[in-house]
């Protein structure tokens, strides 16, 4: 295939396989679905002219392991999906997590619950990303706001997978991932791309899941001198079967821990307006485009408005939503659900400023006009 | 140095968990026997397991190894397997991962024709969780979910591997621990999707309840339900009905999936290449 490269102009859905291409992926594992399947469609045009391939499953719960199964065998792997499909996935996500085998999972979240509206936009799937598999387990979620981010955040999903062992959700949405508007695709040797550590211990005795300080193990593919045992079950540092409580619990706390001390390496956020400002909006998604406009048409009537756009979902960027509790008179969370980012929000506010949820959930997406309509009544 | 099958056990993880009179040892000690006489190293073999009794057994193999979840092992394995061809690639699953939670997979991993091997352990109910009725539990017999006896037909294991395209189809027992062996191994060096179906004893939970609890007895009860192929296709009906057939049961050439993906699709590792390794 040619790689683009510059400017482009072209779909969010698009620009994802693009960039996975770029990371290094060489393996899809998915099932189509509405409203995510340009996204199968173009893997299977351009997987095979990399070596690679794609494979299409017989339903999203055997997408998920192929894709698991394909990564512990040493190939970037990624599927992409929509409701439903991230439903059927969740029992294996969780083994992801806890079995620590990277891969990109691309929700392109569409309206529900159940079949919903397969078409129409909705960012109902925020708390279903966060909690949808069992068990206590940390997670990785990115929220693209425009198809240059679909772009640059799947590129850094799989950099994010690949260095913490972790599965990456990218949770777009039918907006961003049906919208066209250019982008840049940086040129090749532009890109940082990660990839997996390696062991430097000899195979002889080695254990895949012992790790040093930084909490990561070292696991090679399959198919080396290493043995590599990856298990569903709680095990120990050599991949084997070992159900002691104390093992139990250090495996889970690890999994935390590994990333809970590089939340400044993973949450990214952005500021948009005035750095101090009456209201701060806390947007995410396709709904932080509108928002940026409401920020714009609320300066041009002179109130004073904000905009803090969380690029990094999960882990929660708690820092950065504090700074704002701390410095604004009231919050707006303005979401395509009935308000699971705002309840993030309100755990955090020991601050006090009143905080607000603006929800829509029948397939549309709010426009500015509601959120400035949201804004005058909160400032008034 | 030839290889010995105690080269595939992971000693530090032995006794293993299985009740007296459990077929899983015999098939642990056939598989493993099959990697050593095919001399492949460890390192080279990757066995995908599921849950259940039979699903433990990647914890005492000293093979790579991925134990995954309920009904999955198959889907696991396509990833595996597709990812990197040259590894052999070996799935042990009980009749609930095989073909009741997991059936979709299996029909799907057949008529790919994905080039691995399905060794299917067979015990008619789910020994882990207290032997619960499966998808392979005769019409009628008795398990701790069916009381009265079962009121669903049992799936054929074999057939159903046959009907969605598997090119290596073979049934046998652990009485025929010989020939149990011997089938694995054609198994694992015929390309394609290669089944084994291994019917086996559980006199804990089956047993007790339908055919008697002592082991000695079930393997009798194996020896006689089982009759090789060739004289079960000329018996009547009915007594085909009261018993199975072992050996080899389909033994076909299609194209395995990799070989026919890369033959359609190109790309670097091309048709002529393909997946040659055989296994």
């Amino acid at each position: 295939m040619n790689r683009p490269v510059g400017v482009q102009f072209m779909q969010g859905n698009e620009a994802c396989v693009y960039a996975a291409l770029d990371a290094g992926a060489k393996f899809y594992g998915g099932y189509p679905i509405t409203p995510s399947s340009e996204i199968a469609e173009l893997s299977a045009k351009f997987l095979p002219q990399v070596d690679g391939v794609y494979l299409q499953m017989e339903d999203e719960i055997g997408s998920i392991a192929a894709i698991i199964g394909a990564s512990a065998a040493g190939q970037k792997s990624y599927t992409a999906t929509s409701g439903p499909g991230f439903s059927l996935m969740q029992e294996n996500l969780g083994m992801a997590v806890y079995a620590e085998v990277p891969l990109v999972l691309i929700n392109v979240m569409r309206n529900g619950p159940s079949t919903g509206l397969a078409t129409r936009p909705a960012q109902g799937d925020v708390m279903q990303a966060r909690w949808g598999t069992h068990g206590d387990h940390p997670i990785i979620a990115l929220s693209p706001g425009s198809v240059q981010e679909c772009y640059d955040l799947t590129v850094r999903a799989f950099n994010l997978s690949e260095k913490y062992r972790i599965p990456v959700i990218l949770l777009g949405d039918e907006v961003i991932g049906h919208m066209r508007e250019s982008l840049t695709i940086p040129e090749a040797d532009k890109l940082e791309i990660i990839n997996r550590k390696l062991p430097t211990v000899p195979a002889q005795g080695y254990k895949p899941y012992q790790t040093d300080e930084d909490d990561i193990p070292a696991i090679p593919p399959y198919g080396t001198d290493y043995i590599v045992h990856i298990s569903s079950s709680c095990h120990d540092e050599s991949g084997y079967s070992h159900s002691a409580p104390q093992t139990a619990d250090k495996l889970v706390q690890r999994l935390h821990r590994k990333i809970d001390k590089n939340k400044k390496d993973i949450i990214q956020v952005e500021w948009f307006g005035p750095e101090q400002a009456d209201l701060t909006i806390i947007a995410y998604g396709a709904i932080s485009r509108v928002a940026k406009q409401a920020v714009i048409n609320a300066q041009d009537k002179g109130l004073s408005v904000n905009l803090l756009r969380l690029i990094t979902l999960w882990p929660f960027a708690d820092e950065e939503v504090k700074a704002a509790l701390e410095k604004a008179k009231a919050i707006l969370v303005p979401e395509l659900n009935l308000g699971q980012i705002v309840h993030e929000v309100e755990r955090l506010n020991t601050f006090g400023p009143p905080v607000h949820s603006l929800s829509r959930i029948d397939g549309e997406i709010l426009i500015p006009a509601q959120i400035m309509e949201k804004i005058e009544e909160v400032l008034k | 140095m030839a290889l010995s099958y105690k080269d595939y056990l992971e000693q530090s993880q032995l006794p293993h968990m299985w009740c007296p009179g459990c077929g899983d040892g015999i098939i642990l000690r056939a598989y493993t026997e099959a990697l050593a006489e095919l001399n492949l190293a460890p390192k080279d073999v990757v066995t995908v397991t599921g849950i259940g009794c039979w699903g433990k057994a990647d914890d005492y193999l000293s093979t790579q190894a991925f134990h995954g979840t309920h009904g999955r092992a198959l889907a696991f394995a396509t990833g595996i397997k597709t990812a990197n061809p040259d590894l052999t690639v070996v799935t042990l699953m009980g009749d609930g991962d095989a073909v009741t939670i997991g059936g979709n997979h299996f029909i799907h991993a057949a008529r790919r024709n994905v080039n691995l091997t399905a060794i299917v352990t067979n015990n008619y109910n789910y020994g882990m969780t207290g032997g619960q009725y499966s998808a392979t539990t005769p019409l009628e017999s008795k398990t701790t979910t069916s009381p009265n006896g079962v009121a669903e037909p049992g799936f054929d294991v074999c057939f159903l591997a046959e009907a969605a395209g598997a090119n290596f189809v073979a049934r046998t027992t652990v009485y025929h621990a010989v020939a149990l062996k011997n089938l694995i191994k054609e198994g694992i060096l015929h390309p394609g999707f290669s089944l084994v179906e291994v019917i086996s004893p559980c006199p804990t939970y089956f047993g007790r309840f339908n055919v008697h609890p002592s082991p000695v007895n079930m393997m009798n009860w194996l020896k006689e339900k089982a009759i090789p192929v060739q004289k079960y296709r000329e018996l009547p009906l009915e007594e085909q009905h009261e018993h199975f057939a072992v050996g080899k049961l389909v033994k076909k050439d299609r194209p395995d999936f990799y070989t026919t993906y890369r033959r359609i699709n190109g790309g670097k590792k091309g048709a002529e290449e393909g997946d040659t390794n055989g296994r």
